[in-house]
């Protein structure tokens, strides 16, 4: 199995990586574009044998714990079998 | 007093903080391992500047799982000094330790220049030298500096004085202009509610010997030690 998680900047958060790159998008010419905001990708492998609960359990508190920062950032993952 | 540096993978401001801590100073210091996990024999924790783990994930995140930080963070509870400088500010938030976070500078850019700061009181541990409202030049040097927290959390620092140091220009006004990162409140250094743990992007170890242009970092460093020393006057 394979944990495929998305962090994300809360709306609150400035996002000047984003602002950057959405700029760059008007300055080429692609106007419909409105608005950029830049996450992180993470692609966590689970061992074979570990049950999807204990996966899931596990990867919730990882992103708690260390891939997401609560104060800026939300979380989100699914499990996908390899 | 002693103080006690920590030094994280990538941590490269830690040289610069025993010199002027010591040779400034002229108070004891050691450099701690962060796989130490016993750090009694410190009277103050520093926290240098660097990029701890290469600042992979976020500025800090990996650092504040190293063994030492553990030792850290019952070194707080106890109430005894922490100062974290720029690296060191980041990993504090990431432990917890103060609240808010860092993010990427309003302009994108790493900055590195003199700044002036602005000391909001000298009723605290870290500022007792200093002068309320006092103007400071201590330089910035960082890409991830650019504090954010929420309102309610904002209003509390504001509310508890623990906003400690503020971005302004020569005369000490705290602009749009003179915010070289996009902080909110202009906030360049926050303590936690006890008053004890200090955070701040700028770096004090830089303006403490002459040599290096500037001689207002000695100010701060200065207060810990005074605030030691009468802690220790008033224990007899």
């Amino acid at each position: 199995m394979t944990a495929k998680i998305n962090v994300t900047l809360k709306k609150s958060i400035m996002d000047p990586q984003g602002t950057a790159v959405k700029d760059a998008a008007l300055s080429m010419g692609f106007d419909a574009v409105d608005d950029v905001r830049i996450g992180k990708h993470i692609e966590v492998k689970i061992k074979d044998g570990v049950s999807r609960e204990e996966a899931e359990k596990q990867v919730e508190l990882l992103c708690q714990k260390l891939l997401a920062n609560p104060v800026m950032e939300n979380f989100s993952f699914e499990i996908t079998e390899d | 007093m002693r103080f006690g540096i920590i030094v994280f993978p990538g941590s490269n401001c830690d040289s610069d903080c025993y010199h002027a801590l010591r040779d400034v100073m002229g108070q004891d210091v050691r450099y701690v391992w962060h796989k130490e996990s016993d750090i009694s024999d410190v009277d103050c924790v520093v926290l240098p500047g660097g990029f701890s783990y290469g600042d992979y994930l976020r500025c800090g995140a990996i650092a504040r799982f190293s063994p030492v930080m553990q030792s850290v963070q019952d070194f707080a509870e106890m109430g005894k000094p922490i100062i974290g400088i720029c690296n060191g500010f980041q990993i504090l938030t990431e432990a917890g330790l103060l609240p808010g976070a860092l993010i990427r500078n309003r302009e994108l850019k790493f900055i590195c220049q003199p700044q002036y700061i602005r000391v909001e009181h000298n009723r605290s541990m870290f500022t007792n030298m200093c002068q309320d409202r006092q103007v400071l030049n201590v330089p910035i040097a960082h890409g991830e500096g650019n504090y954010v927290a929420d309102e309610a959390t904002l209003e509390r620092l504001e509310a508890n004085g623990q906003v400690i140091f503020r971005y302004c220009d020569a005369q000490g006004e705290c602009t749009n202009e003179a915010n070289p990162n996009g902080s909110m409140h202009n906030i360049a250094g926050i303590m936690n509610e006890k008053g004890n743990v200090l955070g701040m992007m700028p770096h004090p170890e830089r303006v403490c010997d002459p040599i290096l242009g500037g001689t207002d970092g000695r100010l701060i460093f200065g207060s810990i030690v005074e605030w030691a020393e009468r802690r220790i006057a008033n224990a007899k």
